[in-house]
């Protein structure tokens, strides 16, 4: 059997699995719909450091940490450490790898990142390069506000169409064996612009990247939507997934009750975060949390995980560039 | 279809699609709460020329805005400006609170970048197009002014 379908996608025939998981998210996300999923809650938002950017390290390094501790595993163990944010020159990943006495690989995907990552490391895993690499992404809606938009403290209005970045970091540890949960392909994207040049619609800007992957999967491995128990897009918010199904439903794709977005699905309706959730933490603390817990309940056995990046900076947008998308995704499996 | 097309599609679909921010109730509480800041500007004016019968009406109108802005700062640090403003939009934005709390919560924010190249250099981040204008068009008022 070809390691390849189509042109975007790879199998693997060595399918890594899934032996731990672990979430740390703040305290706006401890109140949202998910509560009872995450397994730490901030009780402070700077987490004990002087800075955000701190915090958000130390987040992800916990994160880390703690998702070796639930695979049963020590620090030694691991042979990689595949991180990525959205700060400048990825610091919270770098630096918190900085900790570990592991191999490290930088990626930079924006929100999409989760889903690059589990594609990246089920790769080395299937290849028989490495046996055992944690995946981990993280995002600090403080740090994130102060890089890409105003000062915290300012009394600005929030538009109807911007979405919140999530406070959070998740971890998925992958393996050659070990669990019943496992990685079975990946579709690696295609940066999609359909020229939005609004910031704040991030949702609109990601909805092409997402429909480009989604499409080129379910053609790649000849399947269709109801194939799948969940099929779960990144943080295009509320307007985003809408945008998603209607494209899909242009393009012959009919997305029904098993798809779901993380930034849709995160806050709830009281937390005034207008679209919803974003940020690299966003698909990851879903992912590594609801979805994993759901899988081991046996509640969802396939589950499509395309997690969306707007790969903009604000010098881009300054000087008037529309924002590209990107969408990765991976599909889970539980045996 | 080409790509130009496409986009322009899109955009157009995207613009038919999203939300916009209702002018009702928004106006209302911007013209209340601005409304409301004005007030106790006069409020403090008035009670300094009560207080003061000497002072004159330009200084006291000097000595009002140096309190608004202050209490504005002061609001802005204890971080309930930001709480106002999100419920009173340009309400509380157009009045000299408004570039109290731009000016202010820049300060808070990139201090930790240190004094001179954090605090000092990013204080007039977001205030300072709204120097600059104030800045060019006093000159040509004054010019105006000058030759008429």
């Amino acid at each position: 059997m070809s390691k390849r379908l189509g042109s975007q996608t790879i199998v693997f025939q060595n399918s890594p699995k899934i032996i731990g998981n672990y979430t740390i998210v703040g305290q706006k996300e401890g109140n949202s719909n998910f509560k009872n999923y995450f397994d730490y809650i901030l009780k402070n938002d700077l987490f004990g450091e002087k800075t955000y950017e701190s915090a958000e390290r130390k987040m992800l390094e916990h994160a880390i940490l703690n998702a070796i501790d639930r695979a049963g595993l020590k620090t030694q163990d691991m042979d990689l450490l595949i991180c990525g944010d959205l700060l400048n020159q990825i610091i919270s990943s770098s630096f918190a790898a900085r900790e570990f006495d592991v191999t490290y690989l930088g990626l930079y995907g924006a929100c999409s990142t989760m889903a690059e990552s589990l594609a990246v490391g089920s790769s080395f895993i299937d290849g028989g390069y490495f046996s055992k690499i944690a995946c981990a992404t993280c995002s600090h809606f403080s740090s994130a506000e102060r890089q890409y938009r105003f000062p915290l403290e300012l009394g600005n209005q929030r538009p109807p169409v911007s979405q919140w970045t999530v406070t959070g970091a998740g971890c998925t540890i992958l393996s050659d064996s070990g669990s019943d949960k496992e990685i079975v392909n990946a579709t690696f994207g295609k940066v999609t612009d359909f020229g939005i040049t609004d910031v704040n619609n991030m949702g609109a800007a990601m909805a092409p990247a997402a429909m480009s992957t989604l499409i080129k999967h379910f053609e790649d491995t000849k399947t269709s939507p109801d194939d799948y128990d969940l099929i779960l897009t990144g943080d295009l918010g509320k307007l985003g997934s809408e945008i998603l199904m209607d494209l899909m439903e242009n393009k012959g794709y009919k997305l029904k009750d098993n798809y779901n977005d993380c930034g849709q699905m995160i806050f709830n309706c009281n937390q005034k975060t207008y679209q919803g959730g974003s940020g690299c933490g966003c698909s990851a603390v879903i992912l590594n949390s609801y979805v994993m817990q759901k899988m081991d309940e046996g509640v969802y056995k396939k589950v499509l995980f395309a997690a969306t990046g707007a790969l903009l900076s604000t010098l881009s947008s300054q000087q008037g560039n529309t924002i590209p998308g990107i969408c990765h995704a991976v599909e889970i499996r539980r045996k | 279809m080409n790509s130009v097309e496409r986009n322009k599609k899109y955009n157009q679909y995207v613009e038919s699609k999203k939300p916009n921010t209702k002018n009702f109730p928004t106006l209302i509480y911007a013209y209340l709460v601005g409304g409301f800041i004005c007030m106790i500007g006069q409020g403090i004016q008035d009670l300094l020329m009560k207080i003061f019968p000497a002072m004159t009406l330009e200084v006291a109108s000097a000595w009002m805005l140096i309190i608004l802005i202050f209490i504005a700062s002061f609001l802005t640090g204890i971080g309930l400006y930001d709480r106002i403003g999100e419920f009173a939009g340009g309400g509380s934005i157009v009045p000299i609170t408004g570039f109290s709390n731009s000016i202010t919560s820049s300060a808070m924010e990139f201090k930790k970048e240190g004094i001179i190249f954090g605090l000092c250099v990013k204080m007039f981040s977001v205030a300072g197009p709204v120097i600059v204008n104030g800045l060019a068009i006093s000159v040509v008022v004054g010019l105006i002014y000058l030759f008429l």
